[in-house]
């Protein structure tokens, strides 16, 4: 039997082989992709980021068991981290925080290296979600790796971004930056347990007020003044407001509230038309960059290994610059 | 990348806590250009199994300093038999008493690590044993 269809029958060994191929990005793992397109586009896609430390890994854990034991949902994690710059060896250690789910066999973990790819996910996370897509597994945990403040194509690839903060990580001016807290659909405050949890709620609360006045609250001489925001218009009443959440995610605390949000979030795209967008963000992204790629690779093969040499060595001696050089190679000059 | 980094599953199963062995290995498997997938402390051989199969790693590697080795080590090579992972290559490490290693290797580990051995040598007898793959 083929491989791709062992796998459309539950064969765990099958698709464990089919992630790798896909991961390498291998002529059978295309071939596998093709085979398993028209079954995919039911799972729902839920995004974890946030900066290292914060607890995404232990989240994901309870997340899953949330849909375990409240859903009886088949649930798949794939959790990224980040490959050496050097040797591009990695250490994959989110397993570690996921020991509650060893033993059920309708919970499928994969560890997956960044290789090199900037952005919090690996230059095949969104094929590898793919597989898991095809192979019915209803919810796709997808942990990002320990991101700063650019790393946002998680948000073009997931339904549902969770953005997960700490107390004393920043300030009220880190919140108005532009960047990861603006992907949030739903913000979690998590190791609510700590001391500064108020200022770090408080700070996100604010940002959120700044972007979707429901009320308009001034903070004046610690005086707090609550004014109604102008009616709502037509184009807002479609707009998600994010939500906020605390957790403490080490004991399961607020674990349940979290998971009603993401089914709100759920709910709200399903009505929205958010979803098919969403789903028309994430195909388009996957088209356009194996577009790119293509005609990169198109180009390369067409050219002479010589001139590619010639034009090079001329913009290292900068007597031609990498924009003029660029443009006279896409106009068939040859060197 | 059409060729597939070596994968690694490093964990330790049993009830004896020490994990620096097995971190150092994980480090240097690292550094060699591996990917390392850490698994932790106290891990039960069906854990073991599970997660090399999820992981579709090429080596499992597993430290074990409690002694149990002669349990531990044909259960997980049994579990990962029926999985169908019949290619995965398993080295030990930790205290393993010499008398034990010749039947260690017949049961199926391809490699066996005490106290004072190099990583050097660990790297290369991994990257002697495992097939490049695409």
């Amino acid at each position: 039997m083929k491989l791709s269809q062992a796998l459309l029958n539950q064969d765990r060994l099958a698709l464990t082989r089919i992630l790798t191929q896909v991961e390498n990005n291998s002529e059978k793992g295309r071939a596998a992709l093709n085979e398993l397109f028209p079954h995919t586009g039911k799972a729902h896609l839920i995004g974890i980021t946030g900066a290292p430390g914060t607890g995404k890994s232990t989240l994901v854990n309870q997340l899953a068991l949330y849909y375990r034991q409240e859903k009886d949902y088949r649930v798949a994690i794939v959790a990224v981290d980040p490959s050496s710059p050097f040797t591009g060896g990695a250490v994959l250690g989110d397993r570690v925080r996921m020991r509650d789910l060893s033993g059920d066999p309708k919970v499928f973990i994969r560890s997956m290296a960044s290789r090199g790819n900037l952005g919090g996910l690996a230059q095949t996370t969104s094929a590898m979600v793919q597989v898991f897509d095809a192979a019915g597994f209803d919810v796709i945990l997808i942990e990002t790796v320990g991101a700063g403040q650019a790393e946002v194509d998680i948000a073009k690839l997931a339904h549902t971004t969770l953005v997960v903060e700490a107390p004393g990580l920043g300030d009220d001016i880190q919140a108005i930056k532009a960047g990861i807290l603006e992907i949030a659909d739903i913000l979690v405050i998590n190791k609510a347990d700590r001391p500064g949890v108020e200022n770090t709620e408080r700070a996100l609360r604010g940002m959120l007020e700044l972007a979707h006045p429901t009320t308009r609250v001034f903070q004046h001489h610690s005086q707090r003044m609550v004014v109604d925001a102008p009616e709502m218009s037509k184009e807002d009443k479609k707009l998600w407001f994010a939500e906020i959440k605390c957790t403490v995610a080490k004991d399961g605390e607020g674990i349940t509230e979290l998971g009603e949000a993401i089914d709100r979030h759920i709910a709200f795209l399903r009505e929205s038309g958010g979803w098919a967008s969403r789903e028309r963000t994430q195909l388009q992204s996957t088209f356009d960059s194996l577009l790119r790629e293509s005609l990169f690779n198109r180009f390369l093969d067409e050219l002479s290994p010589e001139i590619y040499e010639k034009t090079l060595s001329k913009i290292m001696t900068r007597e031609e610059s990498p924009w003029s050089a660029v443009q006279s190679l896409l106009n068939g000059r040859k060197a | 990348m059409e060729e597939g980094n070596i994968r690694v599953l490093v964990a330790k199963p049993g009830l004896d806590g020490h994990d620096r062995g097995a971190k150092v290995v994980a480090r240097a498997l690292r550094d060699a250009g591996m990917e390392v997938i850490y698994t932790g402390l106290r891990q039960t051989p069906e854990m073991i199994a599970e997660a090399a199969l999820q992981e579709d790693v090429d080596v499992v590697g597993i430290s074990i300093l409690s002694g149990a080795h002669m349990a531990l080590v044909p259960r997980i090579l049994e579990l990962m038999k029926s999985n169908g992972q019949k290619d995965v290559k398993l080295f030990l490490g930790g205290i393993i008493p010499d008398e034990d290693i010749a039947q260690l290797k017949e049961m199926g580990v391809s490699g066996v690590y005490g106290p004072g051995a190099s990583t050097e040598d660990i790297v290369a007898q991994i990257r002697k044993d495992v097939p490049k793959r695409a």
